[in-house]
């Protein structure tokens, strides 16, 4: 018996003239992330993209799993193709579910008739398959209402499909899809979780870590690589900058006063992060901060941030609570990474007591100490890139 | 950039000759011990000769020594498999404060389990108090442990001492000391010390990871942590991690033949060294007076360890801020010494092993006063 894997494409299902392209981005990332289990065949039609093993001993599980991960999926499900043939249907049912029909009691079939030329119309599919699946199965009952398993048949215009109903995707739409995006990404919780939620909405991802050795660790880069490597699962493939942010740190230090270290900061980091992001044609910056979190994300130091830039700066995780973050990040599976003791910010640059509605003037006044110019350029020329593959 | 290794409290670097033994039994003398054929039996002789070489050095029975995967796991089977051998007594055991986690962490698990744990906070210089080891020493004590040298500080136990307050409190009571820093560097003799249980292991004396040794004193009856063939007795069932326990018994030897040597070379060393820090400003002695001369550690107050070992491994210099299984946590040693938290989070640790030369330290003091002018302090 033939099994393949139908991938219902949700939300592009609704796009007009373009939907076409994001259907071949869906199909391209979905090659991309089952490469390592197999060969596949892919073809599209009616909303549904058809994935074939194009090869013997192709784990199905494995590339469900796999799959799982894509966004721009809505549901996937695994099936038995065969003829468009009432009795081929029907016994098709019977052999490819014959395990979970064996184990529940009640069941119903329901059936989606996309190839309108097929004569039978639904309800008679659905009564026959029933039928006889009753008289093979003496355990079952037919319980319309809240059956144990629902039997779906879909006669489409390839062949006809059996399955046992669908698991959802990862919903979304494809990565690449809207463009790409800067992430600037810590090594806490927040920011793996921010660029998955923006690759959810068809961005592609690269990112930008600022490392200040001896002040943070080997360790601590490592992590973030950790972070990245965990991240390209649902992002897909993502080249990663770390950008020399040392010395910044030791001027900030010494010339701006301590309250408005993280501020000063962060206003560099968006400086720097804007010139990486527009040399990889880059259209937005992300990151992971959420309002009121710490006093460096109040809606006035936000402000000061954001008028460095002139990109958008998205923070999709502006309006959640740490738990929400935090249930988000272990369903990507970066929390037990990201929760890892090796500080990505050394204390020794944190102030005591950070200013909470700081002005952009006094920030633009202090910043008048140091060489801006100079420091950035320096720091944006000694940034080095990593690729981190998708696995 | 030449690399300067001073962390050899917590790691070795292997002797290219031992190296070089343990290849062999790999790739050649590569039978398992408990195999019939000859190819068995030479493994065996291997395993053999390794008990005699390390017994040796503790001037013992190698039938007193049984073989561990690595320190950790000898003061678990010393501890846990008394626990287990006295477990209807359930009475009292007796550690010190600042022992190391595989020895803390047994103890916990021993109270998890009924027994009293008794824990003896060390002299303000870290040594360990002898007198209060001894009061809490009563007729139900099971085991008393203390470390010989304290990895973190280097503070040297007079366990002979201790071991005689001990046993006039209770003769039955066992003595096992973790001489994990001390193996092959100080004269030990546990039959003489009065030492019933004794652990090292091999990687810190210039052997492989992966190998370490409890000494029982005959009559010790423990239980094993772990069940399988007969193994060591049935006491460290599996089978023999052969080329590492072959290079235990060379390093071990080797360690042995040139401990005199290297005890007046690390005491020269050590007092150059003292003598440099004290002279510069804002540096703080740790190791109390009695310390061995190959452990060193210090405070710069103001500045974080962490940053300071960042700065230098720049410089390839390798320091440690205490104990290295500990990654990050607040030595609880120089907690239980009772030194402020300024000290505590500026603490450095110089270990020195057999390649430690002066120039190496002169680099360290050079790479110290580099850090101190250039670090950012908090």
């Amino acid at each position: 018996m033939n099994e393949i894997i139908l991938i219902k494409n949700g939300e592009i299902a609704l796009k007009g003239l373009n939907r076409g392209n994001f259907e071949d981005m869906l199909i391209k990332n979905c090659k991309r992330r089952l490469r390592r289990v197999g060969s596949f065949k892919f073809s599209k039609a009616q909303s549904t993209i058809y994935v074939t093993p194009a090869q013997e001993d192709i784990d199905l599980d494995e590339a469900m799993d796999c799959l799982s991960t894509v966004y721009g999926i809505a549901a996937l499900c695994r099936s038995a193709v065969c003829e468009k043939d009432m009795q081929v249907i029907c016994t098709t049912a019977a052999e490819y579910l014959a395990d979970q029909l064996s184990a529940v009691k009640t069941f119903k079939v329901e059936t989606k008739r996309s190839d309108k030329r097929f004569p039978l119309p639904s309800p008679q599919i659905s009564a026959e398959v029933g039928g006889y699946l009753l008289s093979k199965f003496h355990n079952l009952k037919v319980d319309v209402h809240n059956p144990d398993l629902i039997v779906t048949v879909e006669v489409r215009d390839f062949g006809a499909y059996v399955h046992a109903g669908q698991t959802p995707g990862a919903g979304g739409i494809p990565v690449g899809s809207g463009g790409r995006a800067a992430l600037l990404i810590s090594g806490g919780i927040d920011s793996p979780v921010a660029g998955c939620m923006m690759a959810k909405r068809g961005l592609e991802v690269i990112g930008i870590h600022f490392a200040s050795p001896p002040y943070t660790s080997d360790r601590a880069l490592y992590k973030v690589e950790q972070l990245v490597q965990k991240m390209t699962r649902w992002c897909g493939r993502i080249y990663m900058y770390v950008v020399p942010f040392t010395k910044i740190q030791e001027e900030i230090r010494d010339k701006v006063p301590e309250d408005y270290f993280t501020l000063v900061m962060r206003r560099f980091m968006m400086r720097i992060s804007e010139k990486i992001a527009l040399r990889e044609n880059c259209g937005a910056l992300i990151t992971g901060e959420s309002l009121g979190q710490v006093a460096s994300q109040t809606m006035q130091a936000l402000g000061c941030t954001d008028i460095v830039t002139t990109l958008p700066v998205l923070r999709p995780v502006i309006g959640m609570d740490k738990e929400e973050i935090v249930a988000f990040s272990r369903k990507i599976d970066t929390f037990e990474i990201s929760i890892q003791p090796y500080e990505d910010c050394c204390t020794v640059f944190t102030p005591a007591h950070p200013k909470t509605k700081p002005k952009v003037a006094d920030l633009e006044e202090i910043e008048k100490a140091l060489d801006m110019e100079g420091l950035i350029r320096e720091a944006v020329e000694g940034a080095e890139g990593k690729v981190f593959h998708q696995n | 950039m030449e690399e300067i290794y001073l962390d050899n409290s917590a790691t070795t670097p292997t002797d290219p000759e031992v190296a070089q033994l343990a290849l062999k039994m790999m790739c050649e003398n590569y039978g398992n011990p408990s195999s019939l054929h000859r190819k068995g039996f030479d493994a065996q002789l291997a395993v053999d000769k390794a008990r005699e070489q390390v017994a040796a050095v503790l001037s013992a029975d190698p039938r007193r020594i049984v073989f561990t995967a690595n320190d950790t796991e000898a003061n678990n089977l010393a501890i846990c498999g008394t626990a287990q051998a006295l477990r209807r007594a359930k009475g009292r055991m007796v550690v010190g404060a600042a022992e190391h986690a595989s020895v803390g962490r047994a103890m916990d698990w021993c109270e998890s389990e009924g027994w009293e744990v008794i824990r003896i906070a060390p002299n303000p210089d870290g040594t360990p108090n002898i007198a209060a080891f001894a009061a809490a020493v009563d007729e139900r004590t099971a085991l008393v442990s203390c470390m010989a040298v304290n990895s973190e500080t280097g503070a040297l136990t007079d366990i002979k001492a201790l071991s005689k307050a001990v046993k006039a409190k209770n003769p039955k009571t066992l003595v096992h000391c973790d001489a994990v820093q001390a193996f092959g560097r100080i004269r030990l003799n546990p039959k003489a010390m009065g030492i019933d249980l004794l652990s090292a292991s091999g990687h810190k004396i210039n052997a492989p990871k992966g190998v370490g040794m409890l000494y029982m004193a005959q009559g010790v009856r423990l239980v094993p942590l772990i069940h399988g063939s007969s193994q060591e007795g049935g006491l460290h069932p599996g089978t023999e991690h052969v080329p590492n326990i072959a290079a235990f018994g060379l390093a071990a030897e080797k360690m042995d033949r040139s401990r005199e040597k290297l005890w007046k070379q690390y005491t020269a060393l050590k007092e150059e060294l003292t003598e440099k820090l004290e002279q510069m400003d804002g540096v703080y002695i740790n190791s109390p007076q009695n310390a061995v001369p190959y452990i060193l550690n210090l405070s710069v107050p103001g500045y974080r360890s962490e940053i300071l070992i960042h700065y230098l491994e720049r410089l390839g210099l390798y320091v440690s801020s205490g104990s290295a299984c500990a990654k990050g946590a607040r030595s609880h040693v120089l907690t239980a010494m009772g030194l402020s938290d300024e000290r505590i989070d500026s603490a450095l640790r110089v270990s020195m092993g057999q390649y430690t030369t002066r120039q190496h330290l002169q680099a360290f003091l050079q790479g110290l006063e580099q850090a101190m002018q250039n670090v950012a302090k908090k």
